[in-house]
């Protein structure tokens, strides 16, 4: 059976939000879910990290409050695996509870993804597209069209 | 696949008619939507125009002969400033002096170093896109031969040149004092290089930048110069890719009949004269899951550092070496293209 993700087929839990995030890069997510944990939240927040969807349906999880699709611009395969998971996505979560996250946009030379194409992803699916960098020590050149940058990393 | 619309002429349906304008070129458009705050809606990066074009009748192919088959590490210039054709003289005797200077200075000493050197600036005709690009001029430094008898030309210790294809999108943009030749190619030791940057860089107020070539502009290359006719191969084509894991990273390399390639290549490409991101992709796409159905390795998820055809190759340190003088000029626009986008 095909398993699309619902925004709402379970009820929310008291004070808690969950965040998806999915993406081929694990490390990448690790890093990424550590540093969000560590940030003060009004609420309990939980992480959950996926290589990509659908998720297994045997696993018991909560509902998920928002979905990050992470891009690491010098991989081909992390847009495709993301192009491929987007598909088990219901409709209505693309109505303020999707985000995508752009990595790897510091180092030109090593994209493999012109920019243009991960900002058209978002402009279709029209969610919110942010550029971070986990690298430490990335030299960031202008790009006429970056947006925000993700709060607490470079 | 994404699929792109022709730039400039048909607005695609989902961006506003106000954040387009036809012959805008992308900075001028950039600066636009940040003045109207209103969100970039990003045109494809290319739609490709014809990419074998013809070398200009006037060139004769035997004096461009010697920028064929030797590896040129590419750098981007600003434009020269109060720069002269009607100059070359003054300028080799300027730079001869310079680089002696340098040289004697002891910044740049090597065993054995001849200090018998002689400059030459000279035009190079027809290395050009269109009527507008300004002429491309080469300079070389040659050794003087130590024996009287001997009045031939010494050996040529480096060549650098520079040129301008297909520049309009830059050319709208200066004014007349300057001398807009983005391209820059140099063969030769590296110490060289770095003298005759800086009485440039001094003498006409420009700045070069190391031109780097990413993976997505090397795919490119890949799939237009696979699609170029060639009477016969001289090169097999290549690809190497580099996979980043520690503790040193792992290099993939691929070699394909250059006649596969090409026939892969027919069976994807539609429109006749014009490459699109489309069958690019799909070019691509198709060598990766061939090479993952024998491997088991996802090729898309490395970098692809070098590309190595019949026409030309390119790494992406910003090396190149032309084999083929019929597509010079192709390579040469596209170089251009990415100096060009690389000063903006």
């Amino acid at each position: 059976m095909m398993s699309v993700l619902r925004p709402l087929d379970k009820l929310p839990s008291l004070n808690t939000a969950t965040i998806l995030l999915v993406g081929t890069e694990d490390a990448l997510l690790q890093q990424l879910a550590d540093s969000m944990l560590k940030e003060d939240c009004a609420s309990e927040l939980k992480v959950h990290l996926a290589k990509s969807l659908p998720l297994p349906s045997s696993v018991n999880r909560p509902r998920i409050d928002l979905i990050v699709f992470v891009v690491n611009l010098h991989s081909k395969y992390s847009l495709q695996n993301t192009e491929e998971s987007l598909r088990h996505v219901d409709a209505s979560f693309f109505l303020g509870k999707v985000c995508f996250l752009a990595t790897g946009a510091g180092r030109e030379s090593h994209c493999s993804i012109h920019r243009h194409t991960v900002v058209k992803l978002a402009h279709t699916y029209q969610s919110p597209l942010l550029y971070c960098d986990l690298e430490a020590g990335v030299q960031w050149c202008d790009h006429g069209s970056l947006q925000t940058r993700a709060p607490g990393l470079k | 696949m994404d699929s792109y619309d022709v730039p400039e002429s048909t607005p695609s349906a989902s961006s506003r008619p106000e954040d387009y304008f036809v012959g805008a070129t992308p900075l001028q458009k950039r600066l636009e939507s940040i003045r109207k705050h209103t969100s970039f809606i990003p045109t494809p990066p290319r739609r490709k125009v014809p990419q074998c074009s013809q070398l200009q009748e006037d060139v004769d192919p035997q004096k461009v002969a010697f920028l064929l088959h030797k590896q040129w590490t590419l750098y981007s210039l600003t434009p020269l400033y109060k720069f002269s054709y009607s100059n070359l003289k003054e300028y080799s005797r300027l730079l001869n002096a310079f680089i002696v200077a340098e040289k004697q200075k002891g910044l740049a000493v090597e065993v054995g170093e001849d200090f018998n050197i002689k400059v030459i600036f000279s035009t190079l005709l027809g290395m050009k896109g269109t009527q507008r690009d300004p002429e491309a001029f080469l300079v070389q430094i040659l050794s003087k031969s130590q024996l009287p008898s001997e009045n031939r030309e010494g050996k040529v210790l480096w060549t650098g040149w520079f040129c301008c294809i297909f520049g309009d999108s830059l050319l709208e943009t200066v004014s007349e004092d300057f001398t807009c030749l983005p391209l820059f190619l140099a063969n030769g030791a590296e110490s060289n290089t770095a003298i005759i940057g800086t009485w440039f860089q001094k003498t006409f107020d420009c700045y070069f930048s190391p031109l780097t070539i990413n993976a997505f502009n090397l795919s490119w290359m890949a799939a237009m110069w696979t699609a170029c006719k060639v009477d016969h191969y001289v090169a097999t084509t290549e690809f190497l890719w580099s996979v980043p894991c520690s503790p040193q990273s792992l290099d993939i390399s691929y070699a394909i009949h250059p006649e596969d390639a090409k026939a892969l290549w027919d069976s994807i490409h539609k429109t006749p004269g014009e490459v699109t991101q489309e069958e690019v992709d799909l070019f691509m796409d198709c060598l990766y899951s061939h090479f993952h159905r024998h491997f088991k390795i996802h090729l898309s998820a490395t970098r692809l550092v070098r590309v190595s055809t019949s026409v030309a190759s390119a790494h992406t340190d910003g090396k190149i070496k032309i084999l083929c003088h019929k597509y010079l000029i192709g390579v040469l626009a596209y170089l251009t293209e990415l100096a060009v986008f690389q000063i903006e």
